[in-house]
């Protein structure tokens, strides 16, 4: 791929306690491609997006975002970064502008561009009727467009969305992923997702975890050579499951 | 950065209803002791006039307001510091911050200030009250400042203990509960000899509290401020699983 990398995790480690949670997971994220991390629960799909939000640091292996070392240069790294959490954290009694204002500032984006920045982001996830709003007064979904807008007001390079259909009703989910979809127009997009065919709709290139491991990381041409996509990715649990016997 | 988070804090503190309700409540308090200060003044006032250096309106009232403060101060601010950490933590909200480009450092004097502007205001309210007391006679200015400067060591001493508790637990009440028994032990300890007497921050503001201004019991508060605030960084950080 000619395009740019913007992200590149190399041989993630991360434990709890004793139990190695992501185990040597590497892959890269190119601009305007939309990578998805796919995995059973439990397989350390949030844990890798924390790591790679910079929320927690790896026991090894290394972040870069923008060729800026998370670990050596976290304040610049996360500023090209935008992560809606699994629950986006939103403050129920803040209205929605105030919450994406305080994002912004948090962002450090400029003064003179806070208001079109506001503007754009409210636009871009069908909020702009809603900004005087209280966010606990919000629907699931409409909470769901705001973390994606707080995710996205200071127009970061990458874009790390976990679940974000998650709970939502079957027009919500639409929604949302027209969204992703334009979001990955103009950054690049981490979707993590244990939905196959979200990855299919959405994605360019998968990473598939399985038990804190990378057991597929290729395009979607590839995972379907390994007949249809969803065969595949069993055919991919069972020889790890095979292999580990 | 840390401005921006500070007042988000102090916004968040404002929009709860039980902060303004214990406001009212510790106003109602200080202007009910006041009035009665004020009253028991004037009743042995023709005593006191007779008396070689007889005790000023400022010592006689306000010293003791500030005393009262000061004491309710302790029970008052891990009430509000349980939620600076906690709260984030159990709406969810903590991730917002931690993956920010913000430091540990920046969201810990974040907080801090966000909470010390709160009780700033409550101790200017106080000094307000306080001042009143020139409108009928000469107050001793020195004494009031010297009040005010100690409420306001005190005030901080006890948002960095309630920081750090707070960061500690994933539950505010928790949070609350270990932030106030840890402040009544210290504020005990007022009352041990030796060395142990020297580490209450009752002990230090007592000396400012009658007026007697000493580097060693600003130093002391200073200490005790970055102690704290140092442990909750780096709770922090391990938190993160680097550092």
């Amino acid at each position: 791929m000619s395009a740019p990398t913007t992200l590149s995790a190399k041989n993630l480690v991360r434990f709890h306690g004793n139990h190695r949670v992501v185990d040597a997971v590497s892959f890269e994220l190119h601009r305007g491609e939309v990578l998805g991390l796919l995995g059973h629960n439990g397989a350390g799909k949030s844990t890798t997006l924390m790591m790679l939000s910079g929320a927690l640091q790896p026991n090894s292996g290394s972040v870069e975002v923008c060729d800026f070392d998370l670990g050596k240069r976290p304040d610049l790294g996360k500023a090209c970064l935008g992560f809606l959490p699994e629950h986006p954290p939103l403050y129920r009694d803040m209205r929605v502008d105030d919450q994406l204002r305080f994002a912004a500032r948090l962002h450090k984006v400029a003064k003179a561009q806070l208001l079109d920045y506001l503007e754009l982001s409210k636009r871009r996830c069908g909020l702009l009727d809603h900004g005087h709003r209280l966010i606990g007064e919000l629907s699931k979904g409409f909470q769901q467009r705001v973390g994606i807008a707080q995710a996205i007001i200071h127009q970061p390079a990458v874009v790390i969305l976990d679940e974000p259909t998650v709970g939502l009703d079957p027009s919500q989910i639409r929604d949302i992923r027209e969204l992703i979809r334009e979001l990955g127009d103009n950054s690049s997009v981490i979707l993590s997702t244990h939905l196959l065919h979200e990855v299919e709709q959405l994605c360019d290139r998968a990473v598939i975890l399985r038990e804190g491991r990378c057991i597929f990381y290729g395009s979607l041409d590839e995972l379907r050579e390994q007949s249809d996509i969803e065969s595949g990715f069993m055919r991919l649990n069972a020889k790890t499951e095979g292999a580990q016997a | 950065m840390i401005l921006t988070l500070a007042r988000k804090d102090l916004h968040t503190l404002f929009t709860a209803p039980s902060t303004w309700m214990m406001l009212a409540l510790l106003q109602f308090i200080l202007g009910w002791f006041f009035m009665a200060r004020l009253d028991d003044y004037l009743q042995i006032q023709t005593q006191l006039a007779q008396m070689d250096n007889a005790p000023g309106a400022t010592i006689s009232i306000a010293s003791p307001l500030a005393n009262l403060l000061a004491l309710l101060l302790l029970m008052l601010t891990p009430l509000f510091s349980m939620r600076l950490i906690a709260e984030e933590r159990r709406n969810q909200t903590w991730l917002l911050l931690s993956t920010s480009p913000l430091s540990s450092t920046q969201i810990v004097l974040g907080k801090f200030a966000g909470l010390l502007a709160l009780l700033s205001l409550v101790i200017l309210a106080s000094v307000v009250m306080m001042s009143l007391l020139a409108l009928g006679t000469q107050a001793d200015i020195g004494l009031i400042l010297c009040n005010l400067l100690g409420l306001w060591l005190l005030a901080a001493a006890y948002a960095a203990l309630g920081l750090y508790f707070s960061a500690m637990s994933r539950q505010p009440v928790v949070a609350a509960f270990t932030a106030l028994a840890v402040s009544v032990t210290l504020w005990l300890l007022d009352m041990a000899d030796g060395l142990l007497r020297e580490l209450s921050p009752n002990m230090h503001f007592q000396n400012l509290n009658s007026g007697l201004l000493s580097s060693a019991d600003i130093v002391y508060f200073v200490l005790f401020c970055t102690f704290f605030l140092m442990l909750t960084i780096h709770h922090l950080r391990r938190e993160r699983g680097g550092h």
